[in-house]
């Protein structure tokens, strides 16, 4: 059927060139004649030849006219197997002067003649294109495509903005799941494993009261479990605590980082001025800034004592923790091998579109600045 | 002695009901929740309530709330509020209110049952019981007041007063001679500026002074 398609379509080409130029070979004479009659013939030798050729043209056209019809009929019949029926033959005295431009025939077959000649180039191009259709669709498909989203959809910078709006839209209920997600997980621990443990470890400290008359060995095999339970008592808690205090849910982040505060192995005078609270999700970063901040101190600043200072001015959390250690703190490996967590915090920092900078010259202090952006 | 129990997890309401009976307390009755706490306290008239902090509906610090609405309506009844976490608000809040027969102790422990069943003898008997963990957490927010005139060893001596410690407790707890933990005492009263009265009545105020409100 293809194959037929494209025969046809290069045999249509042919014929509707032929036909077309033939045609406007005949039309542009006859014209040029009739011009040059109306602007007035040189000498009568002239005037008889324009007048012969008219006359002459006006009865060739008819014919040429079906006979090109007869050329079309049988190139269809060839390729095609399609038999169109020839219309009938004008009669009469003057049928072939006047006849054959008298019946509707002749000018419809004159049309198909001009059409054929766009429908022959039309054909041909796409059939000789025919083995690179595909790609064609599909350039065109993106070339429109491309207009589309051009012309149709929004600018490349506002499409910029939405693209943004939407990642930090995603990004900021990212941050918020995963907060959700460890308040789950903490709330999970300390109903299931916790109380569990505590359980344990209470059922040993009774059994070791209870088998105190024991024999050595009984009592110091009741004493390592017992021990052993407690230890992992309080290694949950802490973890537990890590994860996500609960006080910062039940009473915000002053209370929780006063018991932060408390806990540091080193005195921390703690000034907090948050007239209004931060969302949820920006006020566990700032605790988990100054705990993380804290416990570097305790571990690598050797400093004697700490400060922190937590403020809310207009959209901006600004959370400053100093000590008066040895300096020298840096960011450190992003895989946090070298073990300082400075940089985790930044990027927990970033989270929330907030900054972390770290000023600690060697011989110290040591100040940790994040500000953090809260829009409620 | 009777004691009700407000604890949410089964397994930690049996054992404690276990822990205190075997201890020689009668357990009157152990519920699960703030609101059947207030009911069987008031049912009962316990000498002691062992209360939890995280309980339903809200999980929160029901179990602080419950412990001052008891100390307004039932003043005798005594306190021992335990708590997975201990932290310096909730305590803060419940010194408050409550400054004699309270504690306010770490969960955990429970684990070391001779300890504790001192704890609950002592706050039945009007005294405290305040984990060290939320002495350590009171001490550093009173950094900035009399407290600071104290030397490290007369803080640690007061943490320990704090704790309900008597000064034999304390002597043991620091081995240090009977004088000189009289020597620390006198210290304390001294520094704090308390006046002179029974030494009873003013390791309570200086307790109190510690404490803070």
């Amino acid at each position: 059927m293809t194959w037929r398609a494209i025969k046809n379509a290069l045999a249509g080409l042919l014929a509707g060139l032929a036909g077309g130029i033939l045609l406007g070979v005949l039309v542009a004479v006859w014209g040029a004649a009739i011009l040059s009659l109306v602007q007035g013939p040189g000498g009568w030798q002239h005037g008889a030849i324009y007048v012969t050729v008219s006359v002459l043209v006006f009865v060739l056209v008819p014919w040429v006219v079906q006979g090109l019809a007869m050329l079309q009929r049988s190139r269809i019949r060839a390729t095609l197997g399609t038999e169109i029926p020839a219309p009938a033959r004008t009669s009469g005295p003057a049928s072939w002067l006047v006849g054959p431009w008298l019946a509707a025939a002749t000018w419809r077959q004159l049309g198909y003649h001009v059409l054929a000649v766009v429908t022959g180039i039309g054909g041909a191009v796409l059939a000789v294109l025919f083995p690179v259709w595909p790609w064609l669709a599909r350039q065109m498909t993106r070339t429109d495509e491309r207009l589309a989203r051009a012309l149709l959809g929004p600018g490349s910078r506002e499409a910029l903005a939405l693209r943004v709006e939407s990642l930090a839209r995603s990004r900021a209920d990212l941050v918020d799941a995963a907060d959700a997600e460890r308040r789950r997980i903490e709330r999970d621990l300390h109903d299931g494993a916790q109380q569990r443990l505590v359980s344990l470890a209470m059922n040993l400290g009774m059994t070791r009261e209870r088998f105190e008359g024991e024999s050595e060995p009984v009592r110091q095999a009741i004493a390592a479990a017992h021990d052993e339970a407690v230890l992992a008592l309080t290694e949950l808690r802490q973890f537990i605590r890590g994860l996500h205090p609960a006080v910062l849910s039940d009473r915000g982040l002053v209370a929780a980082l006063s018991g932060l505060a408390a806990r540091a192995p080193l005195p921390v005078r703690l000034q907090v001025d948050v007239p209004r609270p931060a969302s949820a999700a920006v006020e566990a970063v700032a605790y988990f800034i100054v705990s993380e901040a804290l416990a570097n101190v305790a571990k690598h600043a050797q400093a004697t004592q700490a400060e922190v200072a937590v403020t809310r001015t207009g959209h901006t959390l600004r959370i400053a923790v100093t000590d008066d250690g040895r300096g020298g703190a840096a960011f450190g490996r992003s895989d946090g091998v070298d073990g300082t967590g400075l940089r985790g915090l930044a990027q927990r920092a970033a989270a929330v579109d907030g900054t972390l900078k770290i000023d600690s010259p060697r011989g110290g202090p040591t100040v940790i600045t994040a500000e953090l952006p809260c829009e409620s | 002695m009777r004691i009700v129990i407000a604890e949410d997890s089964v397994l930690l309401r049996d054992g404690l009901t276990r822990m205190l009976t075997d201890g020689g307390f009668e357990v009157v009755e152990a519920v699960p929740d703030a609101g059947q706490l207030l009911r069987a306290v008031a049912e009962h008239r316990p000498a002691l309530a062992v209360i939890d902090v995280r309980m339903p509906p809200t999980h929160t610090d029901e179990g602080i709330k419950a412990a001052l609405v008891i100390r307004r309506q039932f003043p005798e009844v005594a306190l021992l509020v335990l708590s997975q976490y201990v932290e310096e608000s909730y305590a803060t809040d419940l010194l408050s209110e409550a400054t004699s027969s309270v504690g306010y102790l770490l969960k955990d422990r429970v684990a070391h049952v001779r300890d504790f069943l001192d704890a609950v003898r002592r706050v039945a008997g009007g005294g405290t019981a305040l984990d060290p963990e939320v002495v350590a957490q009171l001490l550093v927010r009173r950094r900035d007041d009399p407290m600071e005139r104290l030397t490290p060893r007369e803080q640690q001596v007061l943490k320990l007063m704090a704790e309900g410690k008597s000064n034999a407790g304390i002597m043991s707890a620091l081995k240090v001679s009977p004088s000189a933990v009289e020597k620390y005492v006198t210290n304390i009263f001294l520094k704090l500026d308390l006046p002179a009265a029974s030494t009873d009545h003013r390791r309570v105020l200086a307790v109190l002074k510690y404490l803070g409100s």
